[in-house]
């Protein structure tokens, strides 16, 4: 799409479906301030909070994160659609939590002690957050005691390790085992994720899952989640 | 042969020799360690070996390097007597060692070359003190744009550069070989990033050691 035509369009003035449309657009092109005058105007309109989040901004990442997994869209442009996601979100969240929103769960989430690389767990984040979990993130460099004591203070569903560097990922391990050593470590969900992981180290260290991305650990999170539900009520 | 310009080493590599002759031990190495492996040949003496080199662009792509490294053992190694890869782990996670280990050939210990250069001993004792700093070697100043600027895409927008390096708090310089010049560029890429520098002066490190031991054993 040409600047030009960007110019052209103004939100306000678009059918309701076609605002939504071009706000997928517009958070592909990781274009902020559009994306807040899109949610500001599908607010006015009536729409409820969870529905903007959800059929607008979600919808759109969700888009975004698939051509990054195709290789389409590379980490510069994820990162700025990412952005413009943000900022709508944060325009969402008080009145999502005025409005109510599901809540699918709770999780902790933290880059390992030893890494200070933050991009891929604040993209799971966001979009765990997107998808109506609470989030609560530790930040970087993180120790085993850090984890254990968040989880059980926050009473969190789901334990999130991130690590970029190959020299830091085995301090994965260094967590589940001391949860295994506590007795708590079927307590939690512990997904795991990072670029240089892969499924059999996930397995290998003993987490319940790696996720590739943040759309697989969104997924990863509601089917784990829906799986503890189902095992409540069968018990 | 002469060695390939910097943007030939970053994108193509390099191309082995002519195998017969002297050359006993082929040195397969990543692009961005030819020029300091071919300063340590001539140095040396190290008449019998022969140096091809991958891409040095795959160290932003970690996980092709283990499967170009076997490529090149399997199409060179009829040829020479004796192999040497000289990588270190470089992000393959374990990966290159498998398949150095499958082919009988010796690589380099060691994390990456930040840690050899620096001595794998010392980056080992000082890496958790280092955790928030960035490393560039000589070819990496050199190769600045096109190993971090422009695969960041912060040439295109600069607006994310804190976004990727809020938790970093120094580049460290790992200088091979002295050099004025590039000392300024360094410092430049530490203020493009907006970071505080420093310029640590390394030598070859453990890279001439490894090499030193796998020429002994070829001879």
């Amino acid at each position: 799409m040409s600047d030009e035509e960007d110019d052209e369009i103004i939100l306000s003035e678009l059918e309701t479906e076609d605002l939504v449309l071009q706000m997928h657009d517009d958070l592909y092109d990781g274009l902020r301030e559009e994306i807040e005058e899109g949610v500001n105007i599908l607010l006015e309109r009536g729409w409820q909070p969870y529905d903007v989040l959800t059929k607008a901004l979600v919808a759109g990442m969700t888009i975004v994160g698939n051509d990054f997994r195709d290789g389409i869209l590379f980490v510069p442009e994820v990162l700025l659609a990412a952005n413009a996601m943000k900022a709508g979100m944060a325009i969402l969240k008080p009145l999502l939590a005025e409005t109510g929103a599901p809540r699918m769960g709770k999780m902790v989430i933290g880059t390992v002690k030893g890494d200070i690389h933050d991009i891929g767990k604040n993209l799971v984040s966001m979009m765990m957050e997107g998808a109506g979990f609470e989030v609560v993130d530790l930040g970087i460099n993180n120790p085993v005691e850090a984890y254990i004591e968040a989880a059980a203070r926050e009473e969190a569903d789901i334990v999130g390790m991130s690590a970029l560097l190959t020299t830091t990922m085995p301090y994965m391990k260094v967590v589940i085992d001391a949860m295994v050593a506590q007795g708590i470590r079927d307590d939690y969900i512990v997904l795991v994720g990072g670029a240089p992981l892969n499924e059999e180290f996930g397995r290998a260290i003993g987490a319940d899952a790696y996720c590739r991305d943040a759309a697989v650990a969104v997924e990863t999170a509601k089917d784990f989640i829906a799986r503890k539900h189902n095992q409540m009520a069968a018990g | 042969m002469s060695t390939p310009d910097d943007s030939t080493l970053t994108h193509e590599g390099m191309a082995a020799g002519n195998p017969a002759g002297d050359a006993r031990l082929l040195v397969i190495g990543c692009g961005a360690i030819a020029r300091e492996i071919l300063a340590l040949k001539a140095a040396n003496g190290w008449d019998h070996i022969e140096l091809t080199c991958l891409p040095a662009i795959l160290h932003n792509h970690p996980e092709r390097i283990a499967p170009a490294v076997e490529q090149a053992i399997v199409k060179h190694r009829a040829d020479f007597n004796a192999i040497f890869v000289a990588y270190a782990d470089c992000g393959t996670g374990g990966l290159l060692q498998e398949v150095c280990d499958r082919h009988g050939v010796e690589m380099i210990a060691g994390p990456h070359c930040y840690s050899f250069y620096e001595g794998n001993a010392r980056f080992a004792e000082t890496s958790a003190d280092d955790m928030t700093t960035f490393y560039l070697t000589d070819f990496l100043v050199r190769q600045f744009d096109a190993f971090v600027w422009r695969p960041l895409g912060l040439d295109r927008h600069p607006e994310l550069r804190d976004t990727y390096f809020a938790h970093y708090t120094r580049l460290v310089h790992q200088a091979q070989t002295e050099d004025p010049g590039l000392t300024a560029k360094a410092r430049g890429c530490a203020a493009r990033l907006g970071l505080a520098y420093e310029r640590r002066f390394t030598g070859y490190g453990d890279l001439e050691t490894a090499i030193g031991a796998a020429t002994g054993a070829a001879r």
